[in-house]
């Protein structure tokens, strides 16, 4: 579905990503993980849009994404939830699930749409109308996810989606996304630091360090590998 | 009393026209974070577009669309010709590019046009009426204008908050990055931001020619008591534009009037520099987030 192939991306002179390579599947959840600038969200902002590459290829059910603009690649459906979700926190709870659907151009189904989320997430139902900075961590995860839904996304990438939330949000956003993928035949690729919540629901683990693909295996095994597991996790 | 009264009748009219200017300036300002000092000029070239048209078709509304067209297309072309490549520059590079503009404008309009002044006609008698027998201070020109500015307030009202474009377009001036990342086509909705601006602002490029007549600097003064009407209402703010216009057209009603005309600008100067000593953020804003 996602294929990302040699990417090189640097800032300014340093280099943050050195030849990556992932290939996430369609349907399941891939998980990236790695220490503190290992250049994980880098990966995720270069795959959205948001970064240029210096080189190597994005390519998504065959169309290659670079050098595309962020708001055409979320109309090919990848769409990017940022650290801390990136809810407009002076827009409304709905508004921000509307300015999500709106270049779907059809009312009804938007309705429904919002509706569905609402029905998923119950604490963003009773704040529909109030604005988005009102919203605690969590929540703002929830309208997050719920936006990246409402806007039909096939691929969601999800940019450390626990940073900062209470266990129990960090279990609800994880056993969401879970659901969803299951049952709406979304793929997902997750950036986590929290290693062991990530491999808990991924189906794949990759693994980055310094700029660098260093293994790419199934979730089960890399949990088990305690090579690799203390030389790049670190406990 | 008497005169109190006119005073502050005409301290209302031109305060409205203050008001649409600062619209103009507070649309451009959520939409790019930029100050554009641009605006009058702007909208005085507009106003000469509305007289060519007007002397050509013998026609006043034709000369009104005239400029309202006029500032949509000069709106649209200041922003993705000129104003795209400082937008993710420092802020000083904004400025410098709308001060640039804004001397640009003031050069060439007066080859185009020269430099005298003209008149400029109005839809309605400038003159201020009697009604049966009761003498009323404010025009039927005066009337236009204020009606005129309400319908445009309205109608910026309206598309912010109840369709889908100024919902976009909010999304935009709030959170570019994060728009984008929702499908949000920031570029064009940028481009449309300046162009409705600078229509907003050629009304009132249109509504001050009668009065003031038209020369290519006769907007100067009108962007600095505009530029303090929106900093009165905290820049970001629409309804802070139309009390900031009301207040600074009254304030300058009263110095002119009770004090002598002579010291409108400076009164403008003075209250300008009372609200950023007092409260910077303006009246109508919560949390300011100004970088120039």
């Amino acid at each position: 579905m996602l294929e990302v192939e040699d990417l090189h991306v640097s800032y300014g002179g340093v280099t943050a990503l050195d030849g990556v390579n992932i290939s996430v599947p369609t349907h399941g959840i891939t998980a990236v993980l790695g220490p503190n600038g290992a250049g994980k969200s880098t990966l995720l902002k270069s795959i959205a849009g948001l970064i240029r590459p210096r080189a190597g290829r994005v390519t998504y059910n065959g169309r290659a994404l670079i050098g595309m603009a962020p708001e055409e690649i979320v109309r090919l459906g990848v769409s990017m939830v940022p650290e801390g979700g990136g809810v407009i926190r002076e827009l409304t709870v709905e508004e921000n699930l509307r300015v999500a659907q709106m270049w779907h151009r059809n009312g009804g189904d938007a309705r429904k749409a919002i509706d569905e989320v609402m029905a998923m997430f119950p604490p963003l139902a009773a704040r529909r109308h109030n604005a988005a900075h009102s919203l605690s961590g969590g929540e703002r995860q929830m309208l997050a996810v719920g936006r990246a839904l409402v806007s039909r996304a096939e691929l969601l990438l999800l940019d450390e989606p626990s940073l900062g939330l209470a266990p129990k949000f960090v279990a609800l956003i994880m056993q969401t996304v879970r659901k969803l993928c299951a049952e709406r035949g979304i793929s997902v690729l997750l950036v986590e630091q929290n290693a062991r919540s990530a491999l808990s629901i991924a189906d794949k683990a990759v693994l980055l360090s310094a700029g660098r693909t260093v293994a790419a295996r199934s979730a089960g095994e890399l949990a088990k590998n305690e090579e690799l597991w203390h030389a790049y996790l670190g406990y | 009393m008497n005169y109190f009264i006119v005073l502050t009748l005409t301290g209302i009219a031109a305060g409205m026209i203050y008001a649409a200017l600062a619209l103009a300036l507070v649309l451009i300002w959520r939409a790019t974070r930029i100050v554009n000092f641009a605006q009058g000029a702007l909208a005085m070239t507009t106003t000469y577009i509305a007289l060519a048209v007007i002397r050509a078709t013998d026609n006043y509304w034709l000369g009104f669309a005239g400029a309202l067209i006029a500032g949509l297309v000069l709106g649209a072309i200041a922003e993705r010709f000129l104003v795209r490549w400082v937008e993710n520059g420092p802020p000083l590079n904004a400025v410098i590019l709308t001060l640039g503009l804004f001397l640009i404008l003031e050069a060439v309009v007066p080859m185009i046009w020269g430099a005298q002044i003209r008149g400029f006609p109005a839809p309605f008698s400038i003159a201020a009426t009697q009604i049966g027998g009761a003498f009323i201070a404010l025009s039927p020109f005066n009337l236009f204008t204020i009606g005129v500015v309400l319908a445009v307030m309205a109608a910026m009202l309206l598309l912010f908050r109840f369709t889908s474009l100024g919902l976009r377009m909010r999304a935009t001036a709030f959170a570019p990055d994060i728009a984008r990342l929702l499908g949000v086509r920031v570029g064009r909705l940028l481009t449309l931001g300046w162009a409705i601006a600078t229509l907003t602002g050629s009304i009132a490029g249109l509504l001050v020619a009668p009065t003031l007549l038209l020369y290519p600097n006769n907007m100067d003064a009108v962007l600095v008591y505009g530029f303090t009407a929106a900093v009165l209402g905290g820049l970001d703010s629409p309804v802070g534009a139309l009390v900031g216009g009301l207040g600074i057209g009254l304030a300058l009603s009263y110095i002119g009037g009770y004090l002598g005309g002579d010291l409108e600008a400076i009164g403008a100067l003075v209250i300008l520099i009372g609200i950023l000593m007092v409260r910077p953020q303006g009246l109508f804003v919560h949390s300011a987030e100004r970088r120039v």
